[in-house]
């Protein structure tokens, strides 16, 4: 019985393959965007978790608050039975790029990290003994092929852009013989050993490595990801939705007859059941095959975003995942599902006598625009209620997701009461019939509207965003980066050389020398600023309290940039606990792009806290006239190379380069959204179209020729299109300012402000014609050619 | 008794109360028997015809099929019985559009694991379909997609053959020709029919008749 109920249900595929076509092609786009965002997480996550495991994951660590240990101390704590072992890290520079060099010490190191020694093919001697052996992945190797450098020995599995070797040997290629970067704890310890404070008291202890900290920095950026992935899937269901919707509708009365013939309603949604399964398999292969392709294009542009914005390591390359392959089909098959259950609802509920005419156009009804409004309402007030009561990165996400579906939902009742309006004010007949018809074609294309207005409304608020933040970027470089040219001696005594050389070359030199420290419980940037016009005058400061700098310049106050005092909720005026002692917050400042907690202090301050400051890096004032002579001259008297001396124009060029790249991923992602949208809107014309004879043949059989009739198509579906695009803009512009003022200050810490761009919109209205007009293109031409014969059908009574 | 109907009655919502369709309808139908069921419009012959076939629930008194009555079965008892025992001919033939002439015939069948490709032949042959066999319904005339529902009914050769106004979609040459046709098979397979007519031309053919006016027999 089930068989033979199967062939009949999908004889209909077979005889509407187009159909098909587009509910397969619309479920595998929705799946392969989000999957392809997903891989693309999964692929970053990989590589942190990776380089993570290489450098003691999460075992507790030992460090030294702005400086490294002293060898020595390591020493007296192996010698006091403290079960550590070091860890020495740094970027070694070589003409291929740079790679992080981490020196272990392979008797003492923990499991993890010893098993990288396991590739070596010699004795382990030679390891330790000079030149000693680097070990790295394959990629990382090639960029290690220097002469200077030690044999490299290729491992899979390591972490990209990351390279092992022998404790002292790192030393001496880091340049910190005696030096250690840290000190990892073992999980077990004698009980008897003294405490850390009786042997190394300027040690503290902390719970994990610094990877962790790199996981929470970038997970806002993958949460930016996720969303946009759920709202390319999301446009996709509309399509998915509209399909099912549709190709249920149309198949009414066969599901009627069956029911008449004898099959249980039970065994009719089961096997509709089955056959969404089956669609939601294929299309779920096809979708996670194509989010792949999608994530190796992308993959590069986001690998250089994290390497640039995080200084995270992820491998330009894509590995094969299978829990993300899982994750595609499980994703296509809910998808399916939640497109689906209101039709099989319908479906399990449906009376053997039941209407056998598609009631496609039923669904024009007052009663479901209600519902709508209703619905959307509802979504508005859970949004405003997020706003108002909701915190957090998530709640954001809720609010923009509310919003956006609230928007959807209005937009048949706003574009129904838009073309009554229209109608009522038609002079000729044709017009008021065009609006008529229009308006009766709304409930049919309205799926594929909403899914148009949420890739406009995403389109218009993300490069609003994007827009305004470059913007206040560009400026806020300018005002940054004021000093001309940037240079970093290799040693403090090279410094103080340099410094006396530049004197009389110069209008001022301005230390830049900081510190890493534990700044309120997170990792934190803390920098000497000297007493200087430079910084008076130009330092982008969002608030301060009177004479700011002369009391940052006395070592009374500091600044705290704008994402620390947003975490901390630090106004000026309010103390703060630093190492070595408690200061006022005297002012905060905008830090944009910097995802860690910054600490503004005089110079004099930071040295006298921190005596071992590297003395290496200066910022130096004079004309520009007087760049290229003083960049000559130290690299002839000091043999300084090019990468240690970089211009004001170069470090905005790279910086403004970090920040394009950073969003080409968006835009691609928008790209694909509109894409998507318009093969939503194309997919229900042409399923429409067949369902569109018997309202057209009346017009054409009262005078209207075929190709007017297709026009008056085309003109619907870019009249449509503009509309919608019309009312896209406010949304979108609700939407930049969620990202502005509540996604952004909850994911990066910072507040921006919002600027207009016109010129992008008319762009993206454009756009949206073309993708209106080449969907409804085809539609039109097969109207144009309809034989008469089945114009005429309309009217005999053998329908 | 193929067919026993006692006391039949069933309502439907109106304005301003409840329309009684059915009011108190008794018949009998033995097997290889016709009946004409006839009456004016709204008299209630298509709502007899879908209680007796269990697409709609009476409500009060009973169909009873052999030896099973319909109220007894839940809503798979009843699909089967439309699979197994009754088969209906629709007025507006109800064709499953995206299978040809020769799968439509051996739709019935096949769901009632009956199908028999010789007898599905035969019909199609006896039908004068076999030409438009690979044809689709929205390819075939009025006539021959009567004559296809025809086919579909027959070819499990159930008890009780149902036929609502099978030719009113039909003009009185063609009608004829199918009432033929339906009459002869009917009488071979030795089924039960039952068939709402307007014409009383048509009802005149059939070995009773029955006349409904307001819910009742008249």
């Amino acid at each position: 019985m089930r068989r033979a109920a199967l062939s009949a249900l999908w004889s209909h595929w077979r005889r509407h393959p187009f159909q098909l076509l587009t509910l397969i092609l619309g479920l595998a786009l929705a799946t392969a965007l989000w999957s392809g965002v997903q891989a693309i997480n999964a692929e970053a996550r990989a590589s942190y978790d990776a380089a993570s495991e290489a450098v003691g994951g999460t075992r507790p660590v030992l460090i030294r608050d702005g400086g490294e240990i002293d060898q020595a101390t390591y020493i007296a704590l192996r010698r006091a039975g403290w079960q550590v072992s070091p860890i020495v890290e740094g970027w070694l520079f070589t003409e291929a790029g740079r790679v992080r060099l981490v020196g272990i010490d392979p008797l003492t190191a923990p499991a993890e990290i010893a098993v990288a020694t396991t590739v070596l093919d010699g004795e382990i001697s030679d390891f330790f003994t000079p030149p000693g052996q680097l070990i790295a992945s394959a990629a990382t190797a090639e960029r290690l092929r220097d002469p200077g450098l030690p044999p490299v020995l290729v491992a899979e599995g390591m972490a990209p852009s990351l390279a092992f070797t022998d404790i002292g040997i790192a030393q001496r290629l880091l340049g910190m013989e005696g030096r250690i970067t840290r000190l990892i704890v073992r999980e077990t310890q004698p009980l008897t050993i003294p405490p850390l404070s009786a042997i190394a008291p300027d040690l503290t202890r902390r719970d994990s490595g610094g990877q962790a900290d790199l996981a929470r920095l970038t997970d806002s950026f993958h949460l930016n990801l996720t969303a946009f992935g759920l709202l390319s899937f999301a446009v996709g269901l509309f399509i998915v939705h509209g399909a099912i919707a549709l190709a249920f509708e149309q198949r009414r009365p066969v599901f009627r007859t069956l029911r008449a013939l004898g099959l249980p309603a039970r065994d009719l949604t089961l096997l509709l059941v089955a056959e969404l399964l089956a669609f939601a398999v294929v299309a779920g292969a096809l979708g996670v095959a194509l989010g792949y392709l999608i994530a190796a294009a992308l993959l590069p542009d986001v690998a250089a975003t994290l390497r640039g914005l995080y200084g995270a390591p992820v491998e330009g390359a894509l590995a094969f995942r299978p829990v993300w392959w899982a994750a595609g089909f499980a994703i296509a098959v809910a998808g399916t599902a939640a497109a689906s259950a209101g039709a099989l609802w319908k479906i399990a509920r449906l009376p053997v006598l039941a209407p056998a005419r598609p009631r496609a156009w039923a669904m024009a009804s007052q009663a479901t625009l209600w519902l709508q409004l209703a619905a959307a309402g509802a979504l508005a007030a859970l949004s405003l209620a997020t706003i108002l009561f909701g915190s957090g990165l998530v709640a954001g996400f809720v609010m923009l997701g509310a919003l956006l579906l609230a928007a959807a939902l209005l937009l048949p009742a706003i574009l129904s009461a838009v073309l009554a309006v229209a109608a009522r004010g038609a002079k000729s007949v044709l017009a008021q019939w065009f609006w008529a018809d229009t308006r009766q074609q709304l409930p049919g294309l309205s799926l594929a509207l909403m899914a148009l207005l949420l890739a406009l409304a995403a389109n218009i608020g993300v490069g609003t965003m994007v827009s305004s933040f470059r913007l206040t970027f560009t400026g806020w470089l300018d005002q940054r980066l004021a000093s001309e040219l940037y240079v970093t001696a290799e040693t403090n005594e090279q410094a103080d050389e340099m410094v006396a050389f530049l004197e009389p070359l110069t209008d001022a030199i301005l230390p830049i020398w900081n510190v890493e420290a534990q700044v309120l419980g997170a990792p934190a940037e803390i920098f000497g600023v000297a007493d200087h016009a430079t910084y008076r005058d130009h330092w982008p400061l969002l608030s301060a309290s009177a004479g700011v700098w002369d009391a940052v310049a006395a070592g009374e106050a500091v600044l705290v940039n704008e994402q620390l005092a947003r975490r901390e909720r630090l106004t000026p005026g309010d103390t703060i606990a630093l190492p070595g002692g408690t200061l006022t917050v005297g002012g905060v400042y905008s830090d944009y792009g910097n995802p860690l907690a910054q600490v503004l202090i005089g110079v004099d301050a930071l040295v006298a806290r921190f005596p071992d400051v590297e003395r290496t890096g200066y910022g130096l004032r004079l004309p520009p006239d007087r760049l290229d002579a003083v960049r000559t001259a130290l690299t002839r008297d000091f043999g300084l190379p090019p990468d240690n001396m970089i211009d004001q124009q170069a470090i905005k060029a790279f910086s403004l380069q970090v920040f394009d790249r950073t969003f080409t991923v968006t835009g691609a992602l928008n790209v694909l959204t509109l894409a998507v949208a318009g093969f939503a809107i194309l997919t229900s014309l042409l399923t429409l179209a067949a369902m569109r004879l018997p309202q057209l043949a009346p017009a054409w059989a009262l005078g209207l020729t075929r190709a007017q009739l297709a026009r008056l198509e085309l003109g619907r579906a870019l009249m449509l299109a503009a509309l919608t695009m019309v009312l896209a803009v406010p949304v979108g512009l609700v939407l930049a300012w969620v990202l502005l003022a509540v996604i952004n200050v909850e994911a990066f810490g910072w507040r921006l402000p919002m600027h207009l761009f016109p010129r992008d919109w008319a762009v993206l209205g454009v756009l949206a014609l073309v993708a209106a007009g080449l969907a409804s293109l085809w539609p039109a031409v097969k109207l144009s050619r309809v034989p008469p014969s089945q114009l005429l059908k309309v009217f005999s009574n053998e329908r | 008794m193929l067919l026993t109907v006692t006391d039949l009655s069933k309502s439907f919502p109106g304005d301003p109360g409840p329309v009684r369709v059915l009011d108190g309808i008794s018949l009998r139908l033995a097997a290889g028997e016709t009946l004409a069921l006839t009456g004016e419009s709204g008299s209630g012959k298509s709502t007899l015809l879908h209680v007796i076939a269990g697409m709609e629930a009476p409500d009060a008194g009973e169909v009873t099929l052999g030896d099973t009555a319909i109220s007894t079965l839940d809503d798979k008892g009843r699909a089967r019985l439309r699979r197994e025992t009754v088969s209906v001919i629709f007025q507006q033939f109800n064709l499953i559009p995206s299978l040809d002439v020769a799968a439509n015939i051996a739709f019935q069948a096949r769901l009632a694991d009956r199908h028999d490709a010789d007898w599905c032949a035969t019909l199609t042959d006896r039908l004068g379909l076999a030409e438009h066999a690979a044809k689709y319904p929205e390819q075939l005339s009025g006539g021959q997609q009567q004559r296809v529902a025809i086919g579909r009914a027959l070819a499990g050769k159930p008890p009780l053959v149902l036929a609502d106004e099978p030719t009113g979609n039909l003009d009185e040459a063609t009608g004829d020709a199918v009432i033929d046709l339906m009459l002869e098979l009917v009488s071979e397979t030795g089924a039960g029919l039952l068939m709402v007519t307007h014409s009383d031309r048509l009802a005149a053919r059939l070995t009773r008749r029955l006349h409904l006016s307001r819910g009742r027999v008249a």
